[in-house]
């Protein structure tokens, strides 16, 4: 089966949404464009209060915006309310919603009513989703009884029931353990590969989460669409040098000998080495103006009798990006970052010396 | 197919193109849906023997120690115990029709309700049909016990008669509990003070323990304006026939008029509110703002 041509799956165009908060007008929304195509699994990163969910909400016809455009599969979010809400589904990260005092199977059965499931085929739809969740134990628990994780598996049940060609999934694992978070995104990822075309816009702050899930991600921070790209185009757009963490047996003329290499930046000790306080060999951060610049390293070491023990190269993290983008952290999201909490280095070592 | 395909749809085009009968349908499921936690929590939840028959119970015995120590005719004991079931209607409406989308905001519930294909009418009806069987058996024990209790008498001539007034009332009263229902989509604390306000002086206004021809003017507008007032009227009409007293007035087959107009009137313009209402509530942000 192949994606079904047509109109993209999400397709914003100046989309703006202003709410009246006394004595100000916040702007949630201001300006953003944004096309997801059919099939894809997009990803919308930023810090609380970066307008991730005003734009779900929207999107998924809860609220209405303020200026611009959006569609969800050519359907207008104004004007195609019910065909929208026949294709779409939605779930949220800590949701309460639904009725304690009912067991998971008729609370999930409710809601196959609400998308008109007939009465059978609702009982039926809800025992193999409470399969496929791996909730058959629970089934007959009371909705008011369940952990959190039970919860939002049951809650993820719920969003699959009518078959959704698009998902929208705001901070879906938000509170949940290791365990049920990595069940979670498991059964997300089964379910949109059941189907081309399927498409899942994903909120979230847990850079992890996005940069292992999401095809394309957008950085988002006050309203605004700071950055578009895949995972891996994100980062490169940080990692402007390639850095090399090398170990060495040993290194005649220490790393200046190496940072005199054409195509080498700069050669450092590591400046947290870790092992025995007796080890031999020496590491080395190695920042080079290109990948290319590693054959030449590789061969004057050789000439210097110096063996290569470790190399790893420093990859940038999403949260990297984020900070270059944004200028401050996640867990800073109310300003700029004091000086005592600077933001991180641009690669996942954080003793790398970039200076 | 696979558990994670249960309808296949060539295109999302395709499935969001609805025929007239998937949609009445998908309505109408829906209705059950939403009825069934009302009607199975009824049935999970035994305190409400205590809360909702033996309060009640107890809150009409008042009034009927009241008449005897005053030494009313009998029929009034008759009236108190009926209105006494009639409460329960009311009380439901209240807090299970109007103030009920308040809550379901709260817990999250209504955004969900609003972002599934079927009309939110449906919803509505699926609370009032909850609420009418679970609150039937409630007024039904009320009136049963207290009867036996108290030895009411009734005269029923027109048994058909008095089953249409009684459906028809609930009919609209939960059609203005629609209405509220609406209403209460754009409001937010100010719900609970709303829901006290429309307790006690509905209760006096639609003369719950007393024939509401008493009051005059008010009880006159109160007929033309609230169904528990008029739908009691009628009810005491029918249920007590022999009486040799006015129980009420105006005739019953004025009252079964009002109560047909009511029931449909209520009802599309609590569609009219609410489509009114979503929209704005859309506008504003408080389909999914909790809280407030």
């Amino acid at each position: 089966m192949s994606v079904p041509s047509g109109p993209p799956a999400i397709d914003v165009r100046g989309l703006r949404r202003a709410y009246d908060v006394k004595p100000t007008r916040v702007v949630a929304l201001d300006g953003v464009d944004l096309e997801v195509p059919p099939g894809e699994f997009f990803g919308l990163l930023g810090p609380n209060g970066a307008g991730k969910t005003t734009l779900i909400k929207i999107l998924t016809t809860l609220l209405l915006p303020s200026e611009g455009t959006a569609r969800i599969f050519g359907f207008d979010v104004v004007e195609d309310v019910k065909r929208i809400r026949r294709i779409m589904n939605m779930v949220a990260g800590g949701e309460q919603s639904g009725y304690g005092i009912l067991t998971v199977r008729e609370q999930l059965w409710m809601f196959s009513q609400f998308y008109g499931l007939t009465r059978a085929d609702g009982w039926r739809r809800v025992d193999e989703l409470i399969e496929a969740v791996g909730m058959g134990p629970e089934r007959l628990q009371r909705v008011s009884t369940l952990s959190t994780g039970q919860r939002q598996k049951m809650n993820f049940a719920r969003g699959l029931l009518n078959d959704p060609w698009i998902l929208f999934l705001d901070e879906p694992t938000l509170g949940l353990d290791v365990a049920a978070a990595r069940s979670v995104r498991e059964l997300v990822t089964a379910w949109k590969a059941a189907v081309p075309g399927r498409t899942v816009l994903l909120t979230t702050h847990y850079m992890a989460e996005a940069d292992d899930l999401c095809e394309r991600i957008a950085i988002v921070d006050h309203g605004r669409i700071l950055a578009i790209g895949s995972p891996t185009e994100l980062k490169k757009r940080v990692q402007r040098e390639s850095i090399f963490r090398v170990e060495l047996d040993h290194l005649d003329g220490g790393p200046a000998t190496l940072a005199a290499l054409p195509g080498v930046v700069s050669a450092a000790p590591a400046a947290d080495e870790g092992g025995p306080a007796d080890r031999q060999s020496v590491t080395l951060n190695l920042i080079l103006e290109e990948d290319g610049a590693l054959g030449g390293v590789v061969v004057a070491l050789s000439r210097l009798g110096s063996h290569i023990l470790a190399l790893r190269k420093s990859e940038p993290s999403l949260e990297d990006v984020f900070v270059e983008l944004v200028g401050r952290g996640f867990a800073d999201e109310d300003g700029p970052a004091p000086a005592a909490f600077a933001p991180a280095p641009l690669v996942d070592d954080a003793h790398v010396d970039v200076a | 197919m696979s558990v994670y395909e249960f309808r296949h749809t060539e295109s999302p085009q395709a499935a969001a193109d609805w025929t007239r009968r998937q949609i009445v349908m998908t309505d109408l499921r829906a209705v059950g849906g939403r009825a069934y936690p009302r009607i199975n929590g009824m049935l999970r939840e035994p305190s409400w023997v205590f809360f909702e028959i033996l309060l009640p119970f107890l809150a009409t015995s008042a009034f009927v120690f009241v008449y005897r120590a005053l030494q009313a005719p009998p029929q009034y004991v008759g009236f108190v115990v009926l209105g006494g079931a009639m409460t329960a209607f009311w009380l439901s409406v209240v807090w299970m029709m109007a103030s009920q989308l308040y809550w379901e905001k709260s817990q999250g519930n209504l955004e969900l309700y609003f972002a599934a294909p079927m009309g939110f009418m449906a919803i509505l009806f699926g609370m009032a049909v909850g609420g009418i069987v679970m609150t039937s058996m409630r007024a039904a024990v009320v009136l049963v016990v207290a009867t036996v209790v108290y030895g009411v008498t009734f005269e029923i001539d027109q048994w058909f008669l008095l089953l249409l007034v009684f459906g028809l009332t609930l009919a609209a009263l939960y059609g203005l509990g629609m209405i509220l229902a609406s209403l209460y989509l754009v409001w937010g604390r100010e719900a609970f003070q709303m829901n006290q306000l429309l307790i006690e002086p509905v209760y006096f206004v639609s003369g719950l323990n007393f024939p509401v021809m008493n009051l005059g003017l008010v009880g006159a507008l109160a007929i033309a304006t609230i169904p528990l007032a008029v739908g009691l009227d009628a009810m005491r009409q029918l249920a007590f026939v022999g009486s040799p007293f006015p129980v009420g007035t105006p005739s019953v087959e004025v009252e079964i008029v009002i109560l047909i107009a009511m029931s449909i009137g209520f009802v599309l313009a609590a569609r009219v509110m609410l489509a009114a209402l979503e929209r704005r509530a859309r506008r504003d942000g408080r389909l999914s703002i909790r809280w407030q």
